[in-house]
């Protein structure tokens, strides 16, 4: 038996009704993906290459490494098939969905891009899914909600709270629980009960896999460190797990800063999502972790400018790491997100996703012209681009319009 | 151990177990909704302590929840609303883990048992003779056993229709006060039928000497007939009576009248001669 927890974290905090699904995946996972049974990962990672577009490239951003005197290198899980890193799990999840079994997929979305990857998926291998989603999100990304109509999955808008990724998975968590017999719901990050969490973070390990060989190739040696935005933490546990056990590799995960790093007690509302850098200890959808909550211990509505990001809590084993002191967590806010968007977009010729958009502006928050530099990030550097930002225009535009961003071009000459 | 729960489930008629939300839409009027439901015939009250994401819950009492949040209850409003309650029915506090945990000022390194037992201590002094918690499943639950045994306060679980039989045995040494028969899968909410699942689920705890309470989805007098001509000591109903708050017209009058017509259908259920289980 693989364990539940990650130190104190992690568990199996769920209602009865879905104890059993989640001992018969836990079961499955075992067999399946860590044992390889009936050659599930080997047909998962065929599957990655031949319809995912495996491997993805390591890329050296030159204008980048110039502005931060590093070499700085750029991990496109951007081009992976359907625009984000999310396809890893989501396709491993469907596939193992299959394996066991199961008639009926359903899943949540904050950005719409693991919708999106788990309606790609599904389709795929032929399943049925339904995808909920929390009303602001789908005003927020029209794209993907409509690319998830187009490959036959079903969006449900969740309207309750404030409409986005927590909303979500309570709705979805309830589908589950009313059709747990025939239904796998595919949870998008690395959150949620045991073993959701490890799962989800092996089907996405791959990406640390290639960062090793890719920069190995290209430099000879390990990277110095590595950046990835952290909302549940999948991207970012990806990209760090195969290199957890190298100490000398320094590991940031970013998190959404929003406007400023305070909690509203009174208003239970957090104008950021940053809970490894300022939650604390508590049990949210099925696992205990770092969560931004009030003194009551009531779940506060996070904030961030990137949906994929704008949620209350943080997978269990980030948490741990974090406490651990391997994991340094760091925030950036959204200005700062916007403005590495546009730099991106304009210098390197690749349109980020607002998500990963977090991790570039670390970069410029420590090495930058105007950068205060609290952490060595040493000399070679990669940064997971964990997604493409075609699903942001509207919103960027949208923020864009409202700041005065040095980097952004001027739209007013395409409205007249 | 108190015994409150237990004996005001098993005594001689079926039992009527009705939920509500605390601080739905006040904290003033859950007080006098307790007292109509008393009044009709409840033999023991489970009171919704609000949590923002109520995972087990459907849409009645999510929005109920909402309600509640948003008039300010909080666990310690809770607890003094439990103290000021003059009726005679034990009350069963039902919420979600994160409360306990969080409840109070938490010193450095301390154990989940420490963190836990200071709610439990507060919700046995405010009177509070049971909980139930929908995100504690048995596996998670030895803390809060512990600090429950120690202050006398029941642990209520919940069985689901797709319960392994290795699941209920683990969930017969831990089960206290009566077990929670949930009939159907999903989320809590009235519905217009009794499930069959509801008859299965007895069969299998017959033999348990707990007494049995069958809920999600009861919303009728007959439905608790049903309940208990199948064997059940008690019959839980809750979105119903959350649907009467929420329609907000002589609300304590149709509370007592629905949880009468509710009384009234487990004792025609009790008529016929099926021997009750858990007695
Ligand atoms: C491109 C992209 N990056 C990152 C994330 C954040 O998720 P996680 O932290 O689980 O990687 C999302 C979420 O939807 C995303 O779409």
């Amino acid at each position: 038996m693989s364990t539940t927890k990650f130190g104190e974290y992690g568990g199996q905090y769920v209602p009865e009704v879905l104890m059993p699904a989640i001992e018969e995946l836990t079961d499955a996972y075992e067999r399946y993906v860590l044992d390889n049974e009936d050659g599930f990962m080997d047909e998962f990672r065929e599957r990655l290459a031949d319809f995912g577009g495996r491997p993805t490239p390591i890329q050296r951003a030159d204008r980048l490494s110039e502005r931060y005197d590093a070499e700085v290198y750029l991990k496109r899980e951007d081009l992976l098939h359907g625009g984000a890193h999310k396809l890893n799990n989501a396709l491993g999840q469907v596939l193992l969905a299959r394996y066991m079994g199961k008639e009926r997929i359903v899943a949540e979305t904050g950005a719409g891009q693991h919708g999106t990857a788990t309606a790609m998926a599904a389709a795929h291998l032929d399943m049925p899914c339904e995808i909920y989603m929390g009303k602001r999100d789908i005003r927020r990304q029209r794209p993907n909600v409509f690319r998830m109509r187009l490959n036959g999955a079903e969006v449900n808008p969740v309207t309750v709270g404030r409409g986005t990724l927590k909303e979500a998975i309570n709705e979805t968590m309830r589908d589950w629980a009313t059709n747990v017999e025939d239904t796998h719901y595919v949870i998008g990050s690395i959150v949620g009960p045991h073993p959701f969490p490890r799962m989800v973070r092996d089907f996405h390990s791959v990406i640390g896999e290639e960062i090793r060989d890719g920069v190995q190739k290209k430099t000879g040696g390990l990277p110095d460190s590595l950046v990835a935005c952290a909302g549940g933490g999948s991207n970012t546990m990806g990209t760090f797990h195969d290199l957890v056990p190298d100490e000398e590799v320094s590991l940031f995960a970013v998190e959404a800063g929003g406007d400023e790093l305070v909690v509203d007690d009174e208003e239970g509302v957090a104008p950021h999502s940053a809970s490894l850098s300022t939650g604390s200890e508590g049990v949210l959808h099925g696992a205990r972790t770092k969560l931004l909550q009030d003194a009551d211990g009531q779940i506060v509505e996070s904030h961030s400018v990137s949906s994929g990001l704008d949620y209350a809590g943080v997978g269990p084993e980030l948490s741990h790491l974090v406490d651990e002191g391997r994991v340094t967590p760091v925030n950036v806010d959204d200005t700062a997100a916007l403005e590495a968007f546009h730099r991106l977009s304009r210098t390197e010729g690749i349109i980020p996703a607002l998500e990963s958009a977090h991790a570039l502006a670390f970069l410029e928050d420590e090495l930058g012209p105007d950068a205060d530099g609290e952490h060595d990030l040493g000399e070679v550097i990669v940064v997971n681009v964990s997604g493409r930002g075609d699903k942001d225009l509207e919103a960027v535009i949208e923020e864009t319009e409202k700041r005065d961003l040095d980097a952004a071009p001027s739209m007013e000459v395409m409205y007249e | 151990m108190s015994d409150d729960v237990r004996t005001a489930v098993s005594g001689d008629e079926p039992a009527l177990i009705p939920y509500i939300t605390a601080g739905d839409p006040s904290l003033a009027a859950t007080a006098e909704y307790v007292e109509a439901l008393a009044a009709g015939g409840a033999d023991v009250i489970e009171l919704g302590m609000p949590f923002s994401e109520p995972i087990a819950d459907g849409p009645t009492i999510q929005d109920a929840i909402q309600r509640s949040l948003e008039a300010g209850t909080t666990p310690e409003r809770y607890f003094e609303l439990v103290e000021s309650l003059d009726v005679d029915v034990p009350i069963v506090c039902m919420t979600y883990y994160n409360l306990l945990y969080q409840y109070g000022e938490s010193g450095p390194d301390e154990s989940d048992y420490e963190r836990l037992r200071r709610f439990v201590a507060r919700a046995a002094e405010a009177g509070v003779s049971g909980l139930i918690i929908p995100d504690l499943p048995v596996d998670e639950s030895d803390p809060l056993r512990r600090a429950c045994d120690e202050y006398g306060v029941d642990l209520i679980f919940i069985v689901a229709p797709t319960t392994t039989d290795e699941r209920l045995a683990k969930m017969r040494e831990q089960v206290s006060g009566f077990v929670y028969v949930q009939a159907r899968l999903g989320t809590t909410g009235a519905q217009a039928d009794v499930s069959d699942a509801t008859h299965e689920s007895l069969t299998r705890l017959a033999e348990w000497e707990v007494p049995k309470a069958v809920g999600f989805g009861v919303s009728e007098g007959q439905h608790a007939t049903e309940i208990v001509e199948a064997g059940a000591a008690g019959v839980v109903a809750g979105s119903v009576f959350v649907d009467i708050i929420a329609g907000g017209d002589d609300v304590a009058n149709r509370l007592e009248a629905k949880a009468r017509e509710l009384k009234q259908g487990a004792l025609d259920g009790a008529t016929t001669d099926t021997p009750k289980a858990g007695k």
